[in-house]
Parts: structure tokens; sequence; C-alpha cells
């Protein structure tokens, strides 16, 4: 800290003694305050062979997929040894072969795709409109008083105890699972965004109004901004969300997708298929997951 | 002391022409080239405010005419901070305000900006009334204020008035950024600066919305002694290029003597609920002023004691000898 110190007050008589024509004596700038933030990111990189073990990507990466390495070898050989018979717990070749089987009947990449596009969908419409609802109720103290408890009423209701009524009301038709989603979509984006628009600091908002912004303007300029980040979290929740709601509205009414996969191979008894749809919700899941995951640390970079 | 300016302290009403000089010698060839009076037979540079958004660099009077505030408290009772401050500033003065904390001081400036309305009287900008968040005025606040997320480039660039062409704002917001010595740092985000710096970048915002009335609540109070002083140069800088009219809200007596044409001081009376103005200070001399003279430093015991602070002179058998007349005069 006083090596800085020492710096500043070096600079600053360099900066007095060279001056700096045409500027008033007001200035100092003051580069090394600057630059503080660039230098440890250049520090890290420039001894990159003293960069800890846990910050290389070779063993972040190797890290992550160790324990699922370890669960794929514990199973092999459970299933080999016979310690539980295979009608309890089929090995990994079983599945492997099932996905194989599946695929070559084209039912696989048929589920999968029509699983993701419901996702998509249904998290898509549930993420605009709680970004909506959310503006209304964070920024509006009239739409807080009239929206607020019944939307807080509605999402206290379990996601299953939907699926009886949109059944009834949309069939068993794309829209009932869509819209389902979409209730599950809907809560985390409305829940953070209208929580965040509430604590944006008051007095840039006032900066904001002091310089002639207002209504949308104020809105794109200053509140946006300031709940970006806690927006695309709440995108990450609910995309989460969003894959749970499928997997819910599948399994109570579908003809295709892997909720229709789980269920459909319950009542045959395939377990090589549960298994298959399991590992397959779950890589699904974390893909997506990872992929707002990076626009996460974007956004978290850019507007922060 | 020039004869004039002790003569001119007989009557506020007089005096003020005589405090408010309206030629300042321009310090810098970058100074001049910020603002050119519009009557000027220089070349108008692409950008000049006046040219770009039709805004006049007219600098309006301040009328406070009876202002109150009281806001409501607990139990049904309202807490008077304001009562009764009536006072004009004329185009292009300084006026600082002073007061203890809490006096209501920003509460004043905010009435002026229509960040905040008056619970009585009125506030005329220019012979209007003040409108919510008025587009003739520009605020300094205590702290920087600035969009963590945009350069200071764009953060300056918030302040231009709606309007402005890009090219002729982006020149306008470079040369404000030069100004204030910014320049290496334009492209910086507020969180890589130092307080100092965003304080500049946040008054050449204010700067940039070429105001008819400057109002500036402490704005240097969270600096550091040095960077304060040279802020107040920079602020008397910006002022001689282009003499708005300014309202400043301080609680630092030297800072208020070092930069304004009139301090008033608020103050509580005894057993009366809010503050008004308690002392009307004109300050002699033409700007930059000696920060050593003796004759500020009899008007800082003044106000001083003004502001509650034993000024300890009397007690050391230092004789006051001053032609300086006190208040009412």
């Amino acid at each position: 800290m006083s090596s800085n110190d020492n710096l500043t007050t070096n600079e600053r008589v360099q900066a007095s003694a060279g001056g700096y024509p045409g500027l008033p004596v007001a200035v100092d700038p003051r580069a090394e305050v600057a630059a503080r933030s660039d230098a440890a990111d250049r520090a890290a990189d420039s001894a990159a062979g003293r960069v800890p073990l846990t910050r290389r990507s070779w063993f972040i990466i190797g890290g992550g997929a160790l324990v699922p390495a370890i669960v794929l070898v514990v199973w092999q050989l459970v299933t080999t040894l016979e310690l539980v018979p295979v009608s309890q717990l089929p090995s990994p070749v079983m599945v492997w072969d099932a996905a194989i089987d599946l695929i070559q009947r084209g039912q696989l990449g048929q589920y999968t795709a029509i699983s993701t596009q419901r996702v998509l969908i249904g998290f898509s419409i549930g993420a605009v409109l709680g970004l909506l609802f959310g503006a209304v109720v964070g920024l509006s103290r009239l739409g807080d008083i009239l929206l607020a408890p019944s939307l807080g009423a509605i999402r206290a209701v379990p996601s299953l105890a939907w699926v009886p009524l949109l059944i009834i009301w949309l069939k068993y038709g794309e829209e009932s699972k869509i819209t389902l989603i979409a209730i599950g979509a809907f809560f985390p984006v409305y829940t953070t965004v209208s929580a965040a628009l509430r604590h944006v600091d008051r007095q840039l908002v006032e900066a904001g109004r002091a310089f002639g912004l207002n209504g949308a303007r104020l809105f794109t300029t200053v509140q946006l901004p300031a709940v970006l980040p806690s927006v695309v979290s709440g995108l990450r929740l609910a995309l989460a969300q969003a894959w749970l709601f499928l997997v819910a509205a599948e399994l109570l009414g579908a003809s295709m997708g892997l909720g229709f996969l789980l269920s459909d191979s319950q009542n045959n008894g395939r377990l090589d298929r549960i298994f298959l749809a399991i590992v397959l919700l779950a890589l699904l899941g974390k893909l997506t997951d990872s992929l707002v995951g990076l626009f996460e640390r974007w956004v978290n970079k850019r507007w922060s | 002391m020039p004869a004039s300016v002790t003569q001119c302290f007989g009557s506020v009403g007089t005096c003020a022409s005589a405090s408010v000089p309206l030629v300042y010698p321009l310090r810098s060839i970058l100074l001049r080239k910020f603002r050119m009076p519009p009557h000027s037979a220089a070349p108008v540079l692409p950008g000049s405010a006046s040219a770009a958004s039709g805004s006049t660099d007219a600098a309006y009077s301040v009328e406070f005419a009876s202002v109150g505030r009281s806001f409501p408290s607990e139990r049904g009772a309202s807490r008077t901070v304001l009562r009764d401050v009536s006072i004009t500033v004329k185009p292009g003065e300084v006026l600082a305000i002073l007061g203890t904390s809490g006096c209501g001081k920003s509460t004043l400036l905010r009435i002026a900006g229509g960040l905040d309305s008056a619970s009585a009287g009125r506030v005329l900008i220019d012979g209007s009334p003040v409108v919510g968040f008025d587009s003739r005025t520009a605020v300094g606040f205590q702290e920087p204020r600035l969009l963590p997320w945009r350069s200071i480039t764009e953060n300056v660039a918030l302040g231009l008035p709606r309007g402005t062409s890009k090219s002729d704002g982006a020149a306008r917001v470079a040369r404000l950024i030069d100004l204030v010595g910014l320049g290496d740092f334009a492209g910086h985000r507020p969180r890589e600066i130092s307080g100092g710096m965003a304080q500049r970048a946040s008054l050449a915002r204010a700067l940039a919305r070429n105001p008819g009335v400057l109002l500036l609540d402490e704005p240097f109070g969270a600096l550091d002694a040095l960077t304060r002083l040279k802020m107040q140069d920079l602020l008397l800088d910006v002022h001689a290029a282009a003499p708005t009219t300014v309202l400043l809200v301080t609680h630092d007596v030297d800072e208020a003597l070092q930069l304004a044409d009139r301090i008033i001081l608020l103050g509580r009376q005894s057993g009366v609920d809010g503050s008004t103005i308690a002392q009307e200070v004109v300050v002699p001399g033409a700007r930059p002023r000696d920060r050593g003279s003796a004759e500020l430093a009899e008007l800082r015991g003044r106000l001083l004691d003004g502001l509650g602070i034993d000024r300890h002179g009397q007690a050391r058998g230092v004789e006051s000898t001053t032609a300086i007349p006190h208040f009412p005069y």
C-alpha cells in the first residue's frame, strides 16, 4: 500500500513538473489507479508458470469429469460382478445399446428434439412474461399493490396441481405442456426482476431523472442495465425450472419426449431406457445451463 | 482593500454589481475554446453547444420567494426544515449556501432543481416557476453517481441536452473531459478511476448540460483536502469560461469564501422550527482570491461563529481590526 502511495506522489511530481500543456492546474491523472485492475490480470497471465492448479483449465475440466467417471466405473463393476441383478440395475453397456436401438428407430432424436423444443418455447414465453410482470411490479407501486399478492399465491401452487386443469382445458396437445413449462419459467424471472428493480440504487435513478431521463428512456438507460445481472441469474434459474416442469408435463400426458420415454419405459419395465432418459435429461440440462452461464459471465463483466 | 469594495458593503443591493465581475481573464487556450460568448467574432467551433442544440449560454436568475419545506414525521406531526427563505440570485452569480449538517441546505438546492418541491413559497428561474427535474438546471451531486456500466465518456454524454446531434455531442463531451483533466481516462469505467476523478467526471456531466443554473451539492465534500482545492480552482476556470449561475451548497467556509460572490448562512433561531437565512455575506475581491487574505480570515471567523464554532480569537487577546461591517448592514 505504501509503495503505491509513493508511486502516486512521484507521478504527481512528474506530472506537475512535466506539465500538461493546455490543461488546468487541477489535472493529475493517476495512471496507476486505472492500471491497477489490469495489472492484476496481467500478473496472472505473465506468471503462467505459477498459476495455481485450481486455476488451470485442464484441471477444472478434468476435475469436473472425475466424479462421473468414477460413478461409471463403479456402475460397470457392480453390474459385471452381478452384485445387483441386471433386472434392477442395467449395465452402462445396456444403456448404451438402448440408446443405439432408439436412435436406429429414429425415436431418440425425435424425443430429444421435441423435449428441447418444448423447453425452449415454454421458457421463452415464461421468461418474457416474467420480465414484463417483474418490471410492472418492480417499477410501479400500484402494480406492486395490485399484482404482487395474487402472483405470490399462484406461485405457491405446486407444479403438478396445474396438470389436470391444463389437460382438461388444453387437451393433450403441445399447448398444455408449453403452458406448464411457461408457468415454471415465469416465477424465477418474475421474482428476481421485481426484487432487483425495487433495489436499484435510488441515487442513480435520481441522477438519471435530473439529467432529463424518464419513462422508457430512464428504464433502458439506468434501471434495466442495473438489474441485468439479476435478470440473467433469474433466467438461469428459470431454465432449470423449465426442464423440471417439462418432465412433469410429459410424464402425465404425452406421446413423445423424454418424459414420455420415462413413463412408457416404466410401463414396459425397460430400466435401460429409464436410465438413458435420466442421463439425457442431466446432459441437456447441464448443457443449456452452461450456455446461459457463459452469457451470465459476459453480462456480469459488461454490466456491473 | 480597494475603496470601491469597502463602500460596497453599505448596501447589499448596490453592492452586487461590483461583486459580480463579469469579465474574467481566460486562463488557457483550451478554456477559450471551450465556450465563446455568442457575440464573439471568433469562429464558432463545430460542436459548440450554442450552435448544436440552439440552447443559449444564458445564465438565469434564481429567485427564492418565502420558500419553506416541512417533512411529515411519525404520529402525524410534521418537521419543518426550512422556513421563509427569500433571496434573489442574479444571472452569473455564484452563491454559496453554508450551514451545519441537517440545516436544510441540500433541501433548498434540491427544491431549486425540481428534485424536491417546496411546501411553502416558490422558486422562480428566469422568472418562471421551477418544474420537476427542471431542464434549465444541472446538478452536481455529493457523490459522483456515475453509471458503473458506462465509460467516463458515455457517462458525461448523459448530461448532454436532448436533441444534441451525435457529432456535436461527442466533440463537446471530449472537450469537457479534457477540461476536467480526464482525457487519458475517457474510456475507463467509473470503478477503474479514483474518487476525485469520478467527481470530476460528474462535474463534466453537469457542465455538458450547458445549464443556465448549476446546482452543486457539496460536490467536493468527499475529496481529500488537496484535491478539493484543485477542484475549486477548476470550478473557477469553468465559471470563468462560461459564467453560468452557480448555487453551491457546502459546509466548508473556506470553500465558500474562495468561490462565491455571496454567501448565505442558514441557521435556526432558538425556539423556532426550521432554518432560514441567518447571515448574508458579500465576499470582497475578484476571484481567484488569495487564500491567505486577512480580510477573508475575518469573514471566515465570523461565518464560523455563525455556524456555532468558537473562533478563539478574543480569548487569546487578538484584537479584531476590520473595516467589514456586520450583518445586517
